[in-house]
């Protein structure tokens, strides 16, 4: 099963674009030229990108190289102790909205170092699966659009962020 | 976003200053940057690639196609999205995208998306119902199957890696569905 969909989600790309360009030709569209005028925008988009990425990556790395990173886990590993989640799943819970690479040398690490089949893999694993790189997300949509007023999207991203990562806790704990 | 990035700001030099980590810290800034160049580098390449294929979807007309094709499912959650815009097939596509695992394509598409839903926007700098709705989606990412888990569990000798297939669905489908109740409540509530 998971093979037939690895296959399937290796063809999609191809397929999509020899389709397109085919349908493109018949259609009597330049392909070539009009492939150049779209890349021709790439730039751009990236330059008004780039601001928001930096200042955010800033604040996240020095929020995790000052030590206050540890501090939140800790309060959060307390405060959770009663549900006995295992202080890994609780760092990665906290790691993954906020770096996708971040994340995923965290979760090599558990893995390494707990083993394969640890309630700690397990829960990290879940939450590897179900959760995004929220503040990456944020970043990158609200600067490829130039969004000064974002309501209240941060606070509905910082809850449902929490809710999912409750969510996948418990999913962990009810199937394994 | 100000109020978030201000409060990490402060705390984390608090921090730093507290804890010892100063040079860490003044390290860190520059490891941001740095990794904000090779992000913004990296996507500068995929960003362009898709914009050149959106390009060839606009001109031939199929993107117009695309969107007739998915209306009645995308309009359910986009209700003031009007007749078959193009926004309806970047929509599709980043979601498909997502769902198939396919980062290098869901991000780019993603951007198109965003761009498209910014066209219909009246007030530009103000965020509208339907972006939210987009980048509420994309935070609580719906993936099918999770391959780059799989296959760093695979690689450290796990026997069945195949396992969290189902608890990762459910929870991805579980926790989709309460973002998107989540930002109905705000809605609601703030209106």
């Amino acid at each position: 099963m998971i093979s037939q969909v690895e296959y399937i989600s290796l063809l999609i790309i191809p397929l999509f674009i020899l389709f397109t360009v085919i349908y493109g030709a018949i259609k009597k569209v330049r392909v070539y030229d009009s492939f150049v005028a779209g890349a021709k925008e790439g730039p751009g988009i990236i330059l008004k990108i780039f601001p928001y990425l930096l200042t955010i990556f800033v604040a996240i790395k020095g929020f995790q190289a000052s030590g206050a990173f540890d501090y939140l886990r800790d309060a959060f590993y307390t405060a959770f102790a009663f549900l006995g989640v295992p202080v890994e799943a609780v760092s990665m819970s906290i790691v993954k909205p906020l770096s996708g690479s971040a994340s995923t040398a965290l979760f090599t690490e558990i893995v390494t170092t707990t083993g394969t089949d640890s309630m700690a893999t397990r829960i990290s694993a879940v939450i590897m699966g179900s959760a995004e790189t929220t503040f990456y997300v944020l970043a990158v949509y609200l600067g490829a659009v130039n969004i000064k007023k974002s309501r209240y999207l941060v606070p509905v991203c910082l809850v449902a962020d929490f809710i999912g990562i409750v969510v996948a806790v418990a999913v962990a704990r009810w199937y394994f | 976003m100000n109020v978030l990035w201000l409060i990490m700001i402060c705390i984390s030099i608090v921090f730093a200053i507290f804890t010892g980590n100063l040079e860490a810290f003044t390290k860190s800034i520059f490891d941001g940057a740095k990794a904000a160049v090779e992000i913004s580098l990296f996507l500068l390449g995929i960003v362009s690639v898709w914009m050149g294929i959106t390009r060839i979807l606009e001109d031939s007309g199929l993107i117009y196609r695309i969107a007739h094709l998915f209306r009645p499912i995308i309009s359910r959650l986009f209700r003031n999205i009007p007749g078959d815009h193009p926004s309806i097939t970047a929509i599709t596509l980043n979601v498909l995208a997502n769902m198939f695992g396919l980062g290098n394509a869901a991000t780019p598409l993603g951007i198109n998306a965003i761009q498209e839903l910014d066209a219909l926007n009246p007030e530009k700098e103000t965020i509208t119902p339907e972006m939210m709705t987009f980048i509420v989606l994309n935070t609580a990412s719906i993936q099918l199957i999770p391959f780059s888990v799989i296959g760093i569990l695979a690689s450290y000798g796990d026997s069945n890696p195949a396992a969290v297939v189902l608890p990762v669905l459910v929870a991805t489908t579980v926790s989709a569905v309460t973002a998107l109740l989540v930002l109905s409540l705000f809605r609601r509530i703030l209106r």
